[in-house]
């Protein structure tokens, strides 16, 4: 396998051929928080948390789906982008209703891990407190809209791994919302297998299982890697 | 280009006349002459496309050796006076004719709009006789796609889309790609509010489109392409769709075109109203039948495009261009222009401005020729400057030029330098009544309802970016406000994921940069700001 | 008009030989035959088309044109574009939800007409400009108000009883 050569923030790392800028900032034991992002999941480079600075190139770059280059140089903690994370987690925070005191990730939300590494301490823009629903027509789970971020975990595990596609995101710009189906009830779409891998994803408390209350949600975020490298190498980390 | 019969009335038939009364006044020439009989019996009447002049339709083009001209605002009561007039019997109409000499058309150069307003757009005979298809027919008899592509290069052709791309190196990258399967795909999504070339072109002239798609097909080696048309532009969608049968049913498309071993599909696809699908990449994803929500680039589509094939990607007038730069060759259009951006731009003036319609000029003309000469300044307007405030250009990633800036020429560099940019080519003429924040509202309003919603600095800070730019169009605004309105301009700027999203801003930047003073004044205490400077950045509020 | 309707949707499918990158294509031939995108018909396409039904409704509901509702009996869409812009088309839409007695883009309630905005016609020349159904009416008078109410009149935008 070819290896490619990169500098991270000043150290020089190597990382397969085929792997993404993401791959090579993790090598280099660099902090950059993902929201989006999963491992086992397309990428979407939709959260903009992950946009690194490369050099001789104009633009920002999201980490998580741009192919690293041999010899690139790239930086991940400029004051800009510090300044740039800091406003998209302000505005995630803004456009939903979070309420971490009374809301079943209290602890286990990267979204609140997001805020935490950037040092959000307050949203300078207005929150939007929009009119969302609660979705509780499944037997076992349930969707807190207001605690949505769209990162569209949910959509591609469902499409990707589950290959159910229960899930989509439906409308557009400020009014986009994730549906079940034909924007029905979750416990109405048949397509639904109950396997809970949506729930085990989400970075919030969008998702969450029936039976946990505030702070006792245990996402298992690690599933869709260990089963695409189950299907994809044959390889099983439970025999 | 066929010398025009002797007699003959061209009666613009492209939506800005039909809507002005074209559809009553053409039957009512019809019928004059049916009625008049004798010398007017003469007359050829003949529907075509977009007389250029919008503002003043109805307008009908006389072709009479000695005493042509342009005849606006026609009522068909109007109609058996003109067929006198044309028949040379009568000297009326005076007052509303426009000669050749009119500044609106004197100083125009058509290149793309040649065909305009001249040739019937729903008969493939009409162009024929006018020589559209000669170009597709000698490049497939005489070229190399190669060939093609180096004329294309010389010519210096840049994206008429906005982005002003090199159209030869986007060519070559398609055509350099690994052998497979190609596409190519005309982008007739034509949303930038202000902006209506494409829409004119597809109205008047399709067959030219079809003639420079089709040589674009073969310098690339693609084989199927699409139309993507917005659903927005009905009359445009239909006359394509009967030029494409039309060309089908002539051999100009399809399997083994005009005796060569060249094959093109070609078929349209109809948006359902999303201006990001304007963007590349939401563009193809739209053909595929998905939401138009564009993805991170690269890979550009000219690697990975359609279905992951190669595709080209090219806007209207960039196409349209192409029939007449292999025509004349390269060099010729690259003679046009300047430096940076060759050629002639098709421009559509409307907004506070005497004469709206099409204007296409060689690049690198001031925007004080486009607007005061041609255009005719504000109406009623006074002083130098003709009564303009600012000129505003490139539509909703675009921005607000000034009136003292108006001996800027107009090209990509040009118009960049200026925190504007060329867009597509939609030009609105502001008075003095215009209110830069409201301007700069009405643009992020449309940015909030197209956002496809995907990334949270497009979706969230377009959001808040119009809550503050309320606050500043209703004079409620503060320092801090002005303060976070530039800071997040910046993060929407640079951190969104599209063309669309990292546009969004420009609006507001270019009217801070060039109006500051009313954002000033619409803060609640505009005496803190003194003197101007003060209020940069590094200001804090109250 | 149902089973009819149904059964020219699986003809529309077929058309278009049942290819999923159909799915806006046939959208906007059932929108046509219906009206509107009514959910039964969104189900059916989806299973003919072989797509999931989060995907279609994912699809029809992100472009403007396509409708989930039944649409009013008569739409007036104001050009809210630029020039139109320029060109009091903002005030025009004050005076339109006055007259008609409904709010720009609300969802279609049971009155007789709906009132929406568009971002632009591309008829810029004849700034500015209302569709009336369907009919492109140019050039409203803004600044004389009794030709302006005669050109409503004329185009059936009757005040609100």
């Amino acid at each position: 396998m070819s290896v490619l050569t990169l500098t991270v923030d000043g150290i020089e790392v190597a990382v397969p051929a085929g792997s993404t800028l993401l791959a090579a900032v993790r090598a280099a034991d660099a902090e950059l928080p993902t929201l989006c992002h999963l491992d086992g999941l397309t990428p979407v480079a939709a959260c903009r948390l992950c946009l690194v600075e490369v050099e001789g190139s104009g633009k920002l770059q999201p980490a998580c789906a741009t192919a690293a280059v041999e010899g690139v140089v790239i930086q991940t903690q400029t004051p800009q982008l510090r300044e740039y994370r800091r406003m998209a987690v302000e505005l995630f925070f803004a456009e939903g209703n979070h309420v971490c005191a009374f809301c079943v990730a209290n602890g286990a939300c990267e979204l609140q891990d997001v805020a935490v590494a950037v040092g959000m301490d307050h949203s300078r823009f207005p929150y939007q407190y929009p009119q969302r629903q609660v979705d509780a027509s499944h037997p076992l789970f349930a969707l807190d809209h207001h605690r949505c971020i769209l990162c569209t975990r949910c959509v591609r595990v469902c499409d990707e791994i589950e290959g159910a596609h229960v899930w989509d995101v439906a409308h557009r710009g400020a009014e986009c919302q994730i549906i079940a189906g034909l924007d029905q009830p979750w416990g109405e779409v048949e397509a639904c297998t109950n396997c809970g891998k949506c729930v085990d994803v989400c970075p919030t408390g969008a998702l969450f299982d029936k039976d946990d209350t505030t702070a006792e949600k245990q996402p298992h975020r690690e599933r869709p890697a260990l089963l695409r490298r189950a299907r994809d190498q044959q390889h099983w980390q439970n025999q | 280009m066929t010398a025009p019969q002797s007699l003959q009335l061209r009666c613009c038939d492209a939506s800005g006349c039909r809507s002005a009364g074209a559809g009553a006044l053409h039957a009512a020439l019809l019928q004059a002459r049916d009625q008049l009989g004798g010398a007017a019996e003469g007359v050829a009447i003949k529907p075509v496309g977009c007389l250029r002049l919008c503002g003043r339709g109805p307008l009908v083009a006389l072709d009479r050796p000695g005493s042509g001209g342009i005849y606006a605002g026609l009522t068909p009561e109007q109609a058996p006076e003109l067929l006198a007039v044309a028949a040379g019997l009568s000297h009326g109409l005076a007052d509303q004719r426009l000669g050749p000499d009119h500044p609106f058309f004197a100083l125009q150069q058509p290149v793309v709009l040649e065909g305009c307003g001249r040739v019937d757009p729903t008969s493939i005979d009409d162009a024929l006789a006018m020589g559209t298809y000669g170009q597709l027919q000698r490049v497939l008899a005489e070229c190399t796609p190669e060939q093609v592509r180096e004329q294309v290069k010389r010519s210096g052709l840049r994206g008429r889309g906005g982005a002003g791309y090199p159209t030869g190196l986007k060519w070559d990258t398609v055509a350099l790609q690994p052998a497979g399967l190609r596409y190519v795909v005309c982008n007739a999504d034509e949303g930038d509010p202000g902006a209506f070339m494409d829409r004119s072109v597809l109205e008047s002239d399709p067959h030219r489109l079809i003639e420079g798609l089709a040589i674009a097909a073969y310098a690339v080696g693609a084989q199927q392409g699409y139309v993507y048309v917005r659903a927005e532009y009905p009359l445009a969608i239909e006359r394509l769709q009967l030029a494409l049968k039309q060309a089908r049913a002539r051999g100009l498309l399809g399997a083994g075109i005009a005796g060569s071993s060249f094959n093109l599909r070609l078929e349209v696809r109809v948006g359902a109203g999303a201006y990001v699908c304007g963007e590349e990449t939401a563009l193809l994803a739209s053909i595929q039948g998905q939401r138009g929500t564009p993805r991170p680039r690269p890979p550009f589509p000219a690697q990975s495009g359609l279905w992951g094939h190669p595709t080209l990607i090219n806007n209207v007038e960039t196409l349209a261009a192409i029939p007449a730069i292999i025509r004349e060759g390269g060099d010729w259009y690259g003679a046009m222009g300047t430096a940076g951006s060759k050629g002639t731009k098709v421009f559509a003036l409307s907004g506070a401005v005497a004469n709206t319609g099409l204007v296409e000029v060689p690049m690198g003309t001031s925007l004080r020729t486009v607007v005061l000469t041609i255009g005719g300044g504000v109406p009623g307007g006074e002083g130098p400057d003709g009564g303009v405030k600012a000129v505003q250009t490139g539509g909703p990633s675009g921005g607000c030029i000034p009136a003292a800036l108006l001996d800027t020429p107009v090209d990509y560099e040009s118009l960049r330098q200026l925190g504007s940019m060329m867009g597509s080519g939609g030009m609105v003429v502001m008075g003095e009544s215009t209110a830069m924040p409201a301007v700069a509202r009405h643009f992020m309003r449309f940015s909030v309802a197209e956002s496809c919603g995907k990334c949270v600095p497009c979706r969230a800070g377009t959001v808040q970016l119009l809550e503050l730019l309320d606050r500043f169009a209703e004079h409620r605004a503060s320092l801090a406000d002005l303060e976070r309105l530039e800071q997040l301009c910046g993060m929407v700027q640079a951190t969104s994921l599209c063309g669309l999203g990292q546009a969004a801003p420009n609006p507001v930047l270019s009217t801070l940069r060039h109006f500051r003073q009313e954002y000033q004044a619409a803060c609640r205490a505009p005496q803190l700001c003194e003197p101007l400077t003060s209020c940069s950045l590094e200001a804090k509020g109250p | 008009m149902a089973a009819e309707a149904v059964e020219r949707t699986s003809r529309l499918v077929r058309q278009h030989r049942g290819r999923a990158d159909a799915l806006i294509e046939v959208l906007h031939q059932v929108q046509e035959l219906y009206g509107f995108l009514p959910r039964p018909a969104l189900h059916q396409v989806a299973r003919e088309l072989q797509l999931p039904l989060a995907r279609v409704y994912g699809v029809a509901s992100f472009y403007h044109l396509f409708r989930l509702e039944p649409p009013a009996a008569h739409r007036c869409a104001v050009c809210l574009g630029t020039a139109c812009f320029v060109k009091g088309g903002a005030e025009l839409a004050a005076q339109l939800e006055q007259r008609l007695g409904v709010r720009l883009d609300a969802p279609a309630g049971d009155g007789s007409w709906a009132l929406e905005h568009v971002s632009c016609l591309g008829a810029c020349g004849q700034a500015p400009v209302l569709v009336v159904d369907g009919q492109l009416a140019p050039k409203l008078p803004l600044d004389d108000p009794r030709a302006l109410a005669l050109r409503f009149t004329a185009l059936g935008l009757d005040p609100r009883p």
